[in-house]
């Protein structure tokens, strides 16, 4: 049986421009992919909650306030935590890129900013799944 | 026994996610811990909840597990959205929804592709039913994917039925009647503060009057606004009626074993698929048995022949 790659699509804190993270969902899907999508406002609490109960292989972030720093370090210090690095964690929207290595050494293996393309994204997830 | 069973049973969420997607993906893992889990199964009540797309069957499941939580009772939900047939993935999108249970870990939730399955559930459903219920979890709630005429497997695997309706739809009760309007053990009209609220009751009414054959119970019609959390509570008393009735009548026992039933004809049904059509075994004779066919060199049924003859030996 065919074993499908799990992706939680979140959008942490205040932002709530979702349109890009409903893009990069559909295209997930369109990919084969399961996609759970969970909206707008989420904590990293719930982000990591969500990602154990859906026992997913990738998490995706998208943010677009600025608050990537502290939100995307949330997320993957509870991730360290709770023992789950073996999850992928992407993340994407407005991202500055001196930023980017930071995020990346916080455990954040890719950042994908605007006028990323859709396929690159499915191909990085793709190769990149560790699970 | 076996480990992951072991850590199901004590409820560690991470072990019970781990073991249903073992189970998902047929995995021989996921037999033995299942085998394990079995005998610890069986308390939890099994409520399925259908309707058709946009009814607001997730703002109600939202709801009707706040107010569990409330009575202090454990939670599991599995939520299921259509596989795409093309592709294979799914956009799982219920949980939006239901966040706010999130990090309540009296509630475990999992979204669900249908992979295939038809009918409104998924295969592995039966599995994830008894994973939860082994975790602990009082209430079991499997909502299935919106519903048309024809998808009402879900009377296969609830104790209770639900099939949540909207104001509005008119017509279309019409359209619904065969199958999904036969198969509620209680009707709930969810955004009944809409215009045509009357309407929608007297037609549901009617046809539980009509269809309605069962003389020691009537199937109940209630009214919800689930978004505002009203005549939530009035549901759970209507589901704890039909539990109790359940009981007394002994169709607790008769449901059961349907779903048992149900249950093994998945398991030996997939076992089999997976035998024949994924084994390298059978994969070259399947190949060449389709050439023949297309060629106009066989017929089906003499293709079926040759590949059940070598199983049914």
């Amino acid at each position: 049986m065919e074993r499908k790659i799990r992706v939680l699509i979140a959008k942490p804190g205040l932002d709530g421009h979702d349109r890009g993270a409903k893009i990069v969902a559909r295209a997930l899907r369109d990919a084969g992919m399961e996609v759970v999508y969970t909206g707008l406002h989420q904590t990293a609490e719930m982000i990591v909650e969500t990602a154990v109960q859906e026992d997913v292989d990738v998490i995706g972030l998208s943010l677009l306030s600025g608050a990537h720093m502290t939100l995307f370090m949330d997320v993957t210090r509870l991730l360290k935590g709770k023992d789950m690095e073996d999850v992928l964690v992407v993340g994407g929207g407005v991202i500055p890129e001196e930023d980017i290595p930071k995020l990346k050494k916080a455990g954040i293996a890719g950042v994908f900013g605007p006028g990323t393309r859709i396929e690159d994204i499915v191909e990085f997830v793709r190769k990149n799944v560790k699970r | 026994m076996n480990d992951i069973a072991s850590k199901v049973l004590k409820g560690d969420p991470r072990s019970v996610a781990r073991l249903i997607t073992l189970a998902e993906n047929s995995s021989p893992e996921a037999a033995g811990a299942m085998k394990d889990i079995h005998l610890h199964t069986g308390d939890a009540h099994v409520i399925g909840i259908t309707g058709v797309m946009g009814s607001g069957k997730s703002t109600l499941i939202c709801e009707l597990t706040r107010e569990y939580r409330k009575q202090g009772l454990e939670v599991g939900i599995i939520a299921i959205d259509p596989t795409s047939p093309f592709s294979g993935g799914a956009l799982l999108g219920d949980r939006i929804r239901m966040m706010e249970l999130a990090t309540d870990n009296g509630v475990f939730i999992r979204s669900m592709g249908t992979r295939g399955m038809l009918g409104g559930l998924t295969t592995a459903v039966y599995d994830v039913v008894e994973i939860l219920d082994a975790a602990g979890k009082d209430i079991v709630i499997v909502e299935t994917v919106g519903v048309g005429q024809a998808e009402v497997d879900v009377i296969k695997i609830a104790d209770t039925t639900i099939v949540v309706l909207v104001p509005g739809l008119g017509d279309s009760i019409q359209t619904i009647k065969a199958g999904v309007m036969e198969i509620a053990d209680i009707y709930v009209v969810n955004k009944a503060d809409r215009s045509g609220v009357e309407q929608t009751l007297a037609e549901v009414e009617s046809l539980v009057d009509i269809a309605c054959t069962n003389k020691d119970r009537k199937t109940p019609v209630l009214t919800t606004v689930a978004k505002e959390n009203k005549g939530v509570v009035e549901l759970i008393d209507e589901i704890n009626k039909h539990k109790k009735y359940l009981k007394k009548s002994k169709m607790f026992e008769v449901q059961r074993r349907k779903r048992y039933e149900a249950e093994l004809v998945e398991i030996i049904r997939k076992r089999l698929m997976n035998f024949i059509f994924d084994e390298s075994k059978f994969k070259g004779k399947i190949e060449s048995l389709i050439d023949q066919i297309s060629n106009k060199e066989l017929d089906p049924y003499t293709a079926a022949d040759e590949i059940l003859g070598k199983i049914l030996r």
